[in-house]
Formats: C-alpha cells, sequence, structure tokens
C-alpha cells in the first residue's frame, strides 16, 4: 500500500505545532504529524532531536508546551484521568530499555497491565491463556516463569513487546526497538513487528536511527531536525533525495 | 561547576519545597481509590523481615554494652539497684528508637531510593503509567505506609532485645534473676515513658519511607544518579529523625512540666 492509499483511511493521531522545551532549550518547536489507521510511520532524527519525548508527550507521560495533539478522537488536554487510562489502553509503548518490571517474573510482567485496565477487561481470573497467547506471539512461551535478569537483551524486547499487545491496542508507539542489539537480534524483532503488524493490524509509529529498520518496515517516513519536521516521505523518496540533510541520515 | 553560597541556600529551598509538594500529594494520593492493599502487605513483610535480624543484633549489642559500660560506676556509687531502672529508661525513651530509626535510615532507606531511583531511570515507573496505574500509590504511598507501621513494631522488638541483653550482663556480674531485673524494670517505667517514644517511632517511619520515595522517585542522571539518589536518601533521612527526635523532646519535656 503506498503513502496516498493510507491517506484515504482514518487519521488515529494527529499532532499540530507541538511545542516542548526544558528550561531555555527548545526540544519540539512545532512539530505536525498524522498516523493513519494501519500505517506504520518511521520518525528518524539526531540523538536529542525529541523523538523520544514527541512519544511520550503523545501518550501523557511528558507534558507539552504548545500546539495539539488529538488521539483516536480525542484531544489530549480535555480528557481526564479516566479517559486517559482508557487511551492507554488502545496504544501500547514499547520503551527503549524494555522497562520490565526486575522484581516480578515474565508471568507478572504481562499481567500486571491486564489486571490494572480493569475498565477494558474486567476483573481477570486465570490469565494464563491470554499470556501464553502473547507469549506465542513472540516465540518465548517457555520464559513464562524466568525473571528479567535471566533473559537477554532481544528476549527482554521481545517479552516488552508481549506486554504491550496483550492488551491488544490499536495503536503501537515503538521507541528505537532496536537500539542495543545485535545486528541478528535486531533483524529478529523488526520482522517480529511487521509480523505483530500483520496479525494485530496496528497502526505504529517506530522512532529509530536504524535505516534497515525503516527500509524493511516503513509506509511513510518523517525526518525531524531541530524539532520540526525536515522532509517526509516513502523510504524510495527520502533515500532518493538530493538534500544532504536528508543524505546524511541515510548514507551514514 | 562550583556551587557558590546562594546556589547552596537557593538549591535548599527548591528540594524542601519539591519535599512539601511530595508529602501533600502523598496525603492527597493515600484517600483516593484504589488501596494497593496487597503491595502495602508485601512491603510490611520486606521492610519487617529484612531489618529485623540487624536491628535485633544491634539492640541486643547496645543493652549489653550499655550495662556493661555503666555498672561499674553504678557500683562505686552504690546505685547498682538502680541500673535496671537507668538503663530501661534509657532505652525505651531514647537509645532504641533512635538506633532503629538509623538502621532503617541506612538498610531501608536507601534500598527505597535505589529500588525506585533505578524504576525511574529504566522507565519502569513510565511502563507502569502506561499499564493504567498510579505510580505514586504503588510505589510511594505503599512504602511510606509501611515503614510508618513497621519502625515502630522494629522499635518495639529492639527495646525488648536490648534490655534483655542488659538482663544477661546483670545475670552474670551481678547474679540478678530474670524475674527481679523485668520487675525493676517495670515498676520504674510509667505511661508516660512509653507514648513519646511510640508517637516518634511512627514520626521516624514516616521520615525514613518520604525521603526514601522522595529521592528514588526524582532520581535524575542515569544509573550515575541512582547512587546519588541512595547516598542521599540516608543522609538526609537520618538529620530528619534527629532534627524530629529533637522536636520529640522538647514537647515532651514542655508535658512533663505540665
Amino acid at each position: 500500500m503506498n503513502t496516498q492509499s493510507y491517506k484515504s483511511k482514518n487519521k488515529v493521531i494527529q499532532i499540530s505545532g507541538l511545542k516542548k522545551s526544558f528550561g531555555d532549550h527548545k526540544v519540539l518547536d512545532g512539530f505536525d504529524m498524522d498516523l493513519y489507521e494501519g500505517e506504520t510511520l518511521v520518525i528518524m532524527g539526531k540523538s536529542g532531536s525529541g523523538k523520544s519525548i514527541m512519544i511520550k508527550c503523545l501518550i501523557g507521560l511528558e507534558s507539552h508546551d504548545g500546539g495539539s495533539i488529538n488521539v483516536m478522537g480525542k484531544d489530549m488536554d480535555e480528557i481526564n484521568e479516566e479517559e486517559l487510562n482508557e487511551i492507554r489502553t488502545e496504544v501500547g509503548f514499547l520503551f527503549q530499555g524494555s522497562a520490565l518490571y526486575d522484581s516480578m517474573t515474565v508471568r507478572e510482567n504481562l499481567e500486571f497491565p491486564l489486571r490494572r485496565h480493569t475498565l477494558k477487561f474486567g476483573k481477570i481470573g486465570d490469565a494464563t491463556p491470554l499470556v501464553l497467547e502473547v507469549l506465542q506471539s513472540v516465540g518465548l512461551e517457555h520464559a513464562i516463569d524466568l525473571m528479567p535478569e535471566e533473559l537477554s537483551g532481544g528476549m527482554k524486547r521481545r517479552i516488552a513487546l508481549a506486554r504491550t499487545l496483550i492488551l491488544k491496542p490499536k495503536i503501537i508507539l515503538y521507541d528505537e526497538p532496536t537500539t542495543g542489539l545485535d545486528p541478528i537480534t535486531a533483524k529478529e524483532i523488526i520482522l517480529l513487528m511487521k509480523t505483530i503488524q500483520e496479525k494485530y493490524k496496528t497502526s505504529s509509529i517506530i522512532i529509530t536511527h536504524d535505516v534497515d529498520c525503516a527500509r524493511f518496515i516503513a509506509n511513510r517516513m518523517i525526518l525531524l531536525v531541530d524539532g520540526k519536521n525536515y522532509a517526509e516521505g516513502t523510504f524510495k523518496e527520502l533515500d532518493g533525495s538530493g538534500d544532504p540533510t536528508v543524505q546524511a541520515f541515510f548514507k551514514s | 561547576m562550583k556551587k557558590n553560597g546562594g546556589n547552596i541556600i537557593r538549591d535548599f529551598l527548591v528540594e524542601t519545597g519539591e519535599l512539601a509538594y511530595f508529602t501533600a500529594r502523598f496525603f492527597k494520593e493515600l484517600i483516593r481509590r484504589p488501596f494497593e492493599f496487597k503491595e502495602f502487605l508485601r512491603q510490611c513483610f520486606n521492610i519487617g523481615n529484612k531489618s529485623l535480624l540487624l536491628v535485633g543484633i544491634t539492640g541486643f549489642i547496645i543493652g549489653l554494652v550499655f550495662t556493661l559500660q555503666s555498672r561499674p560506676k553504678m557500683v562505686e556509687l552504690g546505685a547498682v539497684s538502680w541500673l535496671p531502672s537507668m538503663v530501661s529508661i534509657s532505652i525505651l525513651r531514647e537509645i532504641g528508637p533512635i538506633i532503629t530509626a538509623l538502621i532503617c535510615a541506612g538498610k531501608v532507606g536507601s534500598g527505597m531510593g535505589a529500588e525506585i531511583g533505578s524504576m525511574r531511570v529504566t522507565e519502569q515507573i513510565d511502563a507502569m503509567e502506561v499499564s493504567g496505574t498510579n505510580p505514586f500509590k504503588y510505589l510511594v504511598v505503599t512504602r511510606i505506609l509501611a515503614t510508618t507501621l513497621m519502625i515502630p513494631l522494629l522499635v518495639f522488638m529492639a527495646d525488648a532485645v536490648a534490655l534483655f541483653g542488659s538482663f544477661l550482663v546483670e545475670n552474670i556480674k551481678g547474679d540478678v534473676s530474670f524475674t527481679l531485673y523485668f520487675n525493676e524494670v517495670l515498676i520504674s517505667l510509667d505511661f508516660i515513658d512509653y507514648l513519646p517514644a511510640t508517637i516518634k517511632s511512627f514520626f521516624f517511619g514516616f521520615a525514613i519511607g518520604l525521603v526514601g520515595c522522595f529521592k528514588g522517585y526524582n532520581t535524575k542522571h542515569g544509573t550515575a544518579g541512582v547512587g546519588v539518589s541512595s547516598n542521599a536518601a540516608v543522609v538526609e533521612a537520618s538529620i530528619l529523625v534527629f532534627i524530629l527526635d529533637f522536636v520529640a523532646v522538647l514537647i515532651t519535656d514542655i508535658i512533663y512540666k505540665i
């Protein structure tokens, strides 16, 4: 599906003129973005360009100074805590360092969000079938009773993805999903993301530096420079761009 | 960057303000649902279980040493029969609560600073928030409540073990029986000896939990920041314990005069 065909679908996220500063340092300075249903949007930018802050603003983990964020028809500035939690059941977040709870087993890590989002799932008795289902999706059902410290970096990333999937989100936000992994494991994670996207029909935003990841998975890309959109298009369009700033990302 | 006097005062005032806001948020979240009862019980068990042996051993040695050090002078003054009264009043009113609080500031306070701090820098707190959990309620409120409840219990145990240590010295050196020693102890103690010490132990527990959680929850600058938070939690909780103790003694003194 090309960029134009996605643009005929519903917008699930709309960001307009997003601003965020830390003291005098402007991290985001009028960033705009739309995400369409079923689309995989890759956002690239230099370290410190505000990519991770942007997706944290999107899910309400960081406040923003200006602009507007609309997620699945709801203005993030207008919603109350209950509505925010409702949105968070629909928007999964894969953290850069996996962020598994150290003191809990894999099973408990996966059950935790399930038992907390009672609005969507009600009171759950035995969650094992649901836990096993998502663990099978990431190929790690044998790790159900392990502690996070017993897992490799790639396994942690997969379990974190399973924890995101257990809530059956409509949108998944990936914060540098392949950073810190060896090339083979990184490729496995990218394949897994693609499989999940096809299986669960999710819309995704992927923050990454990994050009291979972008080539393989992106329907559309945005380059973020100095807190603003610098360029937008498919991987092919941006890769073929003559702009030296754009090329710096692809030829590095 | 080298800090000048102005910066130090400004940082101190900013931190005091942040701690006051953190305390106010604790009381606000305390009365809001849901109550994380299971996590609260887990924390109570952790705090009690982790500190029990250390507090017990320290209390026992303090009781032994205190009696061994005081006994020769009391014998010299012909006041050895007052030894159980003197030891019990000292331990119950001051030594038991303060030693227990300092041990817990070191063990529990630093543990909380490091655990919550590491959760902060590895984004586990953010993950918790995304999972529909209020991390302040789940991590902070439960821990502060647990220290507030468990430290008075640990003080009670430390007092008992210290008195037993003191009795052992008296038994070996002065051939004093268990019944006689504790009879003397109970005769010399009034309700007013228990009450202020118990009340201040609750405040010590609250202060240790509050500072440990505050430092951990506001950890910055990655893994290096975790060490800083853990260390600061011990230092600041210990200072706060001494300040609270001083205030408690002043108030108790006023009550005695009335």
